[in-house]
């Protein structure tokens, strides 16, 4: 049966690996390449890469980095951040990127994703989603969840699925960084609302958060990034421990 | 010398990379020349079943892949395994190569439980139907191979090497003759996949 997925993310700012709090306080943590190496040998099932820089040099030095990290690690690999343009889907995936994520490119042009799924596949456009509660709603930010776009979150997510959106990453602001647990009330929603495969993001801070996690339907895969950055989680005792409560892991 | 066919389908980075990292030479090409100097092929492949078969065609390639499959290895790759079939009901009717007997069909209608998805897409584990296969040399009944797809190859018992379970046995991996097929990537399934080419480079 198919296994759900660990999945690192590795935020990178002008060339190094860099990991914030609720979005914000940025601290550089690591070479990009090193610790892809790491993520791959400890039995990672994907890596996904945040260029999170604004530069054209950053994003020159960043390609660089995507194609050391393809022409050495075999397993899929996510590309998101400044995807605007179906340029810039084919910038990436001639790198050695597998899928390509995208957030505020898909809100300022919503036929971003129906131009890009039509011509690399669904299974190659993730929808990357910041979401955040407002007054009793899910609602969805954008440039980096600094700016509330007043979409509701769930018919946001809806609508780019039926796009051709070929999975969905839901980042949640509010539990980003804390620590303190997966939003499971949100997934929930969103799982209700769309069949594609679902990430989680936001908020893992110890293994049973996992292990809670998949144990919600329509949930795939987990994201996170401080804790395994830290190695306060490390990936070959997190698929073991969640294989032992009886989830599917490859081991 | 490892062909890899290039007819404009797909992205060949990682497979170029994976060859090269096990070491072994490898030429992205559409040369007939090429092809029939090489001791293996590779067909990769992403995209419409349709589509992928039109630009195969349009290549002049296909007489070449006929001729060369009954002399050396070839391999498929995703959709590179779906085109060796006979024909496949992805968006109409289309023939394929006709290399191996079955057809290719839409994955949903065949899963019985709704809460699976499709595409049939992540990690699944390999249950090799024929593990004496010089192809699973270095693999071992279990390991976990990398899929993404939405359509399957089925009526093909006979050339069936390994399937995976998805609520039905879906055809991972086939084999007529000289030419064989992974619905899965091998360039992107971590070791395992390293080792199924370097068994393929090695039979």
């Amino acid at each position: 049966m198919i296994t759900k997925r660990i999945i690192p993310c590795l935020d990178v700012k002008n060339g190094r690996v860099v990991k914030g709090v609720n979005f914000e306080g940025l601290k550089d943590m690591a070479d990009p390449v090193e610790l892809a190496r790491r993520y791959n040998a400890a039995g990672a099932d994907e890596l996904v890469f945040y260029d999170i820089t604004a530069s054209a040099e950053g994003r020159t030095l960043f390609t660089d980095i995507l194609k050391k990290v393809a022409a050495e690690i075999f397993i899929p690999l996510t590309v998101g951040g400044g995807i605007r343009t179906l340029q810039d889907f084919d910038r990436v995936l001639k790198c050695g990127a597998d899928k390509v994520s995208v957030n505020s490119g898909a809100i300022e042009n919503p036929g971003l994703i129906a131009e890009a799924a039509q011509k690399y596949g669904d299974q190659c456009v993730v929808l990357s989603c910041d979401v955040k509660r407002v007054g009793g709603q899910f609602r969805v930010f954008a440039k980096g969840g600094r700016v509330d776009t007043g979409l509701d979150a769930l018919e946001w997510i809806e609508t780019c699925v039926k796009h051709g959106a070929g999975e969905v990453c839901l980042n949640s602001i509010d539990t980003d960084g804390v620590r303190g647990g997966f939003d499971l009330a949100m997934l929930d929603a969103v799982a209700a609302r769309v069949k594609v495969p679902i990430i989680a993001s936001g908020g893992a801070g110890k293994m049973q958060d996992f292990a809670e996690l998949f144990r919600h339907k329509g949930i795939d895969a987990g994201l996170a990034a401080g804790i395994f950055h830290t190695k306060a989680v490390q990936i070959p005792d997190l698929k073991a421990y969640l294989r032992a409560q009886g989830i599917e892991m490859r081991l | 010398m490892i062909a890899v066919i290039d007819y404009g389908v797909g992205n060949l980075f990682s497979l170029s990379s994976a060859l090269r990292y096990l070491g072994l030479e490898s030429r992205i090409t559409r040369d007939a020349k090429e092809i029939e100097k090489a001791d293996r092929v590779i067909l990769p492949g992403v995209g419409a079943f349709g589509d992928a078969m039109q630009k195969l065609q349009s290549t002049g390639l296909v007489p070449v892949l006929r001729a060369e499959a009954q002399k050396k290895p070839l391999l498929g790759i995703c959709l590179g395994m779906q085109l060796l079939f006979d024909k496949s009901y992805e968006y109409g009717e289309h023939k394929g190569l006709g290399l191996i007997g079955g057809e290719v069909v839409p994955l949903g209608p065949y899963l019985a439980d709704p809460a699976l998805k499709v595409p049939h897409m992540g990690w699944n584990a390999l249950h090799l139907c024929r593990p004496q296969e010089p192809l699973f040399r270095y693999i071992s009944e279990g390991e976990c191979v990398y899929y993404v797809h939405s359509f399957y190859a089925r009526n093909c018992r006979e050339s069936t090497l390994a399937t995976s379970e998805y609520g039905i046995a879906v055809t991972g991996a086939v084999k007529n003759g000289l030419v064989y097929g992974t619905q899965f990537h091998p360039e992107k399934s971590g070791e395992t996949g390293l080792r199924l080419l370097k068994a393929f480079a090695e039979m």
